[in-house]
């Protein structure tokens, strides 16, 4: 008659704190950031270390500044038989978020043969932070600044291309140049439900490091919120 | 195997294993409330009695001028609202200054709100309070002076002793003029477990602690409240804690805070020893290997186990989560770990540029900091630092930093 021993089932105790769902999970990693970000922070794309060795390209962009926070150096070559944008390199200062997004943009607008030039001036932060899959609602005012960034690049891109009128002319008017917010944008941030100083500087960076702009923006936040909201 | 150096003990600190024992007692076999009549009940409270008396040895203060709270903040918050409340003047002004804990400067805001009035007082390029600005600043309705005992973020150690030396004098003049009393309140919270807490040598009537920052359990804090300072409890209800702090004393808590306390006093002198000869050998360490740093605080006057400079050209968080790839665990001043987008407040009142504050780093050394930790730490940070620089399109110039810093304007916050 063949014997057989009953394999005994390995039994884990849990704690009741773990059957609870209360302490994280033995070996779980835990960060602040999707893996996306993580990866664009770590091993950055389309990053460029020596900026010097950089002789000749189509269009470069500047936006931000140390006070802020937030810095990046953005530059473009442009196909210009069929009108792409063709590689983006970068420079960052700022937090990961910052750096993420400046990464994850590079990649957008050279992918599939690279981006249309109209296309890529659409380009709006949530398109950004959706690709890196989110950041921490109080990270997404550090990847406000990219898309601002590339436009500047491009525009510069028409400057000494002699295209001049297809310059995007900011139609709306300055009210930070450090972070380059304008009423638009306050309008925006607005109307998306900030409606405080705070609320608004979480999504605009305006008059964060430039503090002497604050009663301007606290102004438009005001009027645009009696407009909208009475 | 990734190390793992906890550089953050400014943030709070493990608790001591003998803590831990000590309290262990105090959650299911003496679970009673000292309120109640029969024997459990009597044995919690006379536990209770036993930490105050405790506690209070080491403040050199009357036991009945302890209480205990949910710890550190809400110490705070019971001292500066309750004294100023208890003053029943309306306005009353309060004075206090624009480097403080958030945890003080939110409590006299929301005072402010009620419309009690505010004095901020600017520290000097070290940190310290500047004296002249605090005394010009005492009006008839004046109350309230809160001042910390060592800054949380820079480690400065304020002269406590001689502020309250000479506000004792003051008080001496006013009561002449029959003007209210002006009441001293330290927040001690970062100080405690470095810093001697006698609150009569201090000349404080009202000085905040907690648990968590020295080696004992978070949610549990103590103020001492000198006798014949009045306050008004913000908690209201059976009546504990001399009708300051109602609600069932939390006692194995208050055992926890009392055993570290103790301990904490026991070490202090040859632990302080260590952690200075460990806090300034890094402090040197980092100055002269990475360009472009400034210490932040004064040299020596700093609390044992604080580091904190700037470096300049790249941003905080970027530099922490690269140090916690390789097992450091620290903390910035910038404004990407803030919640209001503003960076430090107290790196910027040194005088200290947005770009410094974005750029700061602190280390705070504890029981398990080793030399070998702060030995791998400088090693590996300026690579760190010179990569995120090669990321950044900053360049910021030191001379013109320099000259910024001595004239910037100091009263950065506005209530």
């Amino acid at each position: 008659m063949p014997t057989y021993t009953k394999k005994k089932k390995k039994v884990i105790k849990k704690s009741v704190a773990e059957q609870a769902d209360i302490v994280p999970k033995s070996g779980e990693e835990s960060w602040l950031y999707s893996d996306i970000v993580k990866e664009h922070f770590f091993t950055p794309k389309n990053l460029i270390m020596d900026a010097s060795k950089i002789k000749e390209y189509d269009g470069l962009g500047m936006i931000g500044s140390p006070a802020c926070g937030d810095m990046m150096k953005v530059w473009v070559w442009v196909d210009k038989k069929n009108d792409k944008i063709k590689k983006m390199q970068w420079q960052t200062f700022g937090c990961a978020s910052a750096i993420g997004a400046t990464s994850m943009l590079s990649v957008m607008v050279a992918e599939n043969g690279g981006m249309p030039i109209e296309q890529a001036l659409k380009i709006r932060p949530q398109d950004i932070t959706s690709r890196l899959g989110g950041l921490p609602t109080r990270k997404i005012h550090c990847s406000v600044l990219g898309d601002k960034a590339l436009r500047s690049a491009i525009n510069n891109y028409f400057l000494r291309s002699k295209q001049k009128d297809r310059i995007v002319e900011e139609q709306a008017r300055m009210i930070d140049k450090i972070a380059q917010v304008t009423d638009h944008d306050i309008e925006e941030a607005v109307l998306e439900g900030a409606i405080s100083l705070e609320a608004v500087q979480k999504k605009t960076k305006a008059g964060v490091g430039n503090p002497e702009v604050i009663p301007e923006i606290e102004q438009l936040i005001k009027f645009y919120r009696e407009k909208y909201f009475g | 195997m990734t190390k793992h150096i906890y550089l953050d003990h400014a943030a709070t600190t493990p608790t001591d294993p003998r803590v831990v024992k000590a309290m262990a007692p105090y959650w299911t076999k003496n679970f009673g409330n000292p309120s109640s009549l029969y024997y459990i009940g009597q044995r919690a409270k006379n536990t209770l009695d036993n930490s105050r008396i405790a506690v209070a040895k080491i403040f050199n203060s009357q036991p009945e001028e302890v209480i205990f709270t949910g710890g550190g903040t809400e110490s705070i918050n019971l001292a500066i609202k309750g004294a100023v409340i208890a003053s029943r003047l309306t306005p009353a002004h309060l004075i206090t200054s624009n480097f403080e804990h958030h945890a003080v400067l939110n409590a006299v805001q929301a005072l402010k709100n009620q419309g009690h009035e505010v004095s901020l007082i600017p520290v000097d390029a070290d940190g310290f309070i500047i004296q002249d600005k605090l005394w010009s600043e005492i009006q008839d309705n004046t109350v309230l002076i809160s001042i910390m005992m060592a800054n949380n973020e820079v480690g400065t150690i304020e002269p406590i002793q001689e502020i309250g030396a000479h506000l004792e004098k003051l008080n001496k003049e006013r009561k002449a003029k029959n003007l209210p009393h002006i009441f001293f309140h330290t927040d001690a919270c970062q100080a405690a477990g470095a810093l001697e807490l006698n609150v009569e040598k201090l000349h404080v009537d009202l000085l905040s602690i907690n648990g968590s920052k020295i080696y004992g359990p978070k949610g549990v804090g103590a103020l001492y409240i000198r006798r014949g300072t009045a306050l008004k409890a913000l908690v209201d209800g059976g009546g504990q804690e001399k009708n300051l702090r109602s609600g069932t004393e939390n006692i194995p808590g208050i055992v926890g805070l009392a055993t570290a306390l103790n301990i904490a006093e026991q070490n202090r002198e040859k632990e302080n020893k260590r952690l200075i000869s460990l806090r300034d050998w890094t402090i040197k360490k980092l100055l002269t290997t990475i360009p472009k740093t400034l210490l932040n605080g004064h040299p020596t006057q700093r609390l044992p186990n604080n580091i904190n400079i700037s470096i300049l050209d790249i941003e905080g968080e970027a530099m922490l989560l690269y140090l916690d790839e390789i097992g450091i665990q620290a903390s910035t001043g910038s404004a990407c770990t803030a919640q209001d987008l503003e960076p430090s407040h107290v790196i910027r009142a040194l005088g200290r540029p947005y770009e410094a504050a974005h750029g700061s780093l602190r280390l705070t050394l504890g029981h398990s900091t080793q030399k070998e930790d702060l030995v791998f730490l400088s090693k590996k940070l300026p690579g760190i630092v010179k990569y995120l620089r090669q990321v950044s399109p900053i360049n910021v110039d030191m001379n013109t930093l320099h000259s910024s810093i001595k004239k910037y304007p100091r009263e950065i916050i506005k209530l």
